[in-house]
């Protein structure tokens, strides 16, 4: 029931964003988050916006990731 | 572009150096931990990681599915408001086959109740703006992760002036569900798996108190199955050093405090109240009610129904599961008397019950 789906922000008007939810283009509130812009990525839920993605995390989380894969192959 | 959150989230290269990791880092006993949330035990159930780690990690599965820990005389409460005052009931659907004490919505709505199944607590509100002769009552069950949802649709009726929408509140708070847990000797948690977008809300910090309490590693930990597996390792290495502190493996979402915002929000509307859990008892600040300055949006004071607890006595063992006590297996009505076509008890009817994930992926 607490699942959330990333979804990337299409438009931005007045307290309501549209994005694309598996392939279906959906208002969602973003009263919830500071800050959204078109093009960022959010966490849905029961369709309010409840948290940003931070790239950069995800892509700190990612690499790590590969390292312990690339460690394991090395062995 | 999704692609990037999604498949690089699941390469198995790196799912079977961490299952190497997980399985060096193990004792010769199985380690207890809990998957608190239940999006966690689906993903477990689906990613077939229980198997992956059998001898090395018991995977416990928790009370983190909202459906599963709402009383039956909820549901009671909310077919009465339907049948009695012709009110119209908007609900999350995983509610609808959830048993009461003699019926379900699902049988009332074949039975005439009207049901409608919305997405947003959003859409309960626009129901009721389009209908403003009928009330609607939604039925808002759920954890921190949806709490907020239901105080924004509480807020924007408010200040719409939808006077026809009123909501039944059945919210649950986890972090004191977990010190419940924590302190029972007889389910011996050696570390929490601590859930994704509930924490997201509240924040990885939210669960210091546990850790440093009752000495258990948690570790917030993402719904993909590398983030789940990578979480895993972080506890083991938690046990191994004898430490037991907050690790946040969900950063790219969870921030440590959480989400401000949504925390003001739920102050806002709610007060901390002490609540029934199905299976499990009364939790003393557990619950959340609607605040007296909306009052005039509390489904219960509105039409003076009130939601009783009673503890079930049935040989349906979902408490037990629900506290990781036992395994759906070891319940009588395992499989036989309780499937997911006909549930008897509420693990098995919402689609992340935890006896409902073992049915569907099997004996694991």
């Amino acid at each position: 029931m607490c699942l959330g789906v990333p979804a990337k922000i299409l438009e931005i008007n007045d307290g309501a964003a549209v994005v694309e939810l598996g392939g279906v283009r959906r208002e969602i509130s973003v009263m919830l988050v500071d800050d959204v812009s078109v093009g960022g990525w959010v966490i849905v839920h029961a369709g309010f916006a409840i948290e940003k993605l931070s790239e950069e995390e995800a892509q700190q989380t990612l690499s790590l990731f590969r390292e312990i894969a690339d460690a394991t192959e090395i062995h | 572009m999704l692609l990037k959150y999604i498949d690089d989230f699941r390469d198995p290269a790196a799912a079977k150096a961490l299952v190497d990791r997980i399985r060096r880092a193990a004792g010769d006993a199985p380690v207890r931990l809990m998957e608190v949330c239940g999006t966690h035990t689906v993903a477990i159930a689906r990613g077939g990681i229980r198997p992956l780690l059998s001898g090395a990690v018991t995977m416990l599965s928790g009370p983190g599915c909202p459906v599963c820990v709402t009383p039956d005389g909820y549901i009671d409460a909310a077919i009465a408001l339907g049948k009695d005052r012709g009110i119209l009931l908007a609900s999350f659907g995983d509610m609808l086959r959830v048993p009461g004490k003699s019926s379900s919505l699902e049988r009332e709505k074949g039975a005439g109740l009207e049901v409608r199944v919305v997405y947003s607590p959003l859409d309960a509100v626009t129901l009721a703006a389009a209908a403003p002769d009928r009330e609607v009552v939604f039925l808002g069950v759920g954890f921190e992760t949806t709490a907020p949802a239901i105080g924004g649709a509480i807020r924007t009726a408010a200040g719409r002036g939808v006077k026809n929408f009123s909501v039944l509140a059945s919210l649950r708070t986890i972090p004191e569900a977990m010190g419940v847990l924590a302190a029972d000797p007889e389910v011996r948690i050696e570390g929490f798996l601590c859930p994704a977008h509930v924490s997201v809300v509240i924040g990885a910090d939210a669960y210091r108190p546990v850790a440093e309490r009752y000495g258990i590693p948690c570790v917030v930990a993402g719904f993909e199955p590398l983030d789940i597996l990578l979480g895993i390792s972080m506890l083991l290495r938690q046990k191994k050093e004898g430490v037991a502190r907050v690790e946040n493996e969900y950063s790219r979402v969870a921030r440590p405090s959480g989400n401000r915002k949504a925390q003001d929000l739920i102050r806002d509307v709610f007060v901390p109240c002490d609540t029934g859990w199905r299976g499990i008892g009364v939790i003393p600040s557990s619950g959340l009610r609607i605040a007296d300055r909306y009052a005039a949006f509390d489904a219960e004071k509105k039409f003076g129904y009130s939601v009783v607890y009673a503890p079930e006595g049935s040989a349906c063992r979902c408490g037990d599961v629900l506290k990781g006590k036992i395994l759906p297996v070891d319940c009588p009505l395992f499989g036989k008397a309780c499937v997911p076509e006909e549930p008897y008890g509420p693990c098995m009817v919402s689609g992340e019950g935890t006896c409902a994930a073992y049915y569907k992926y099997g004996g694991l």
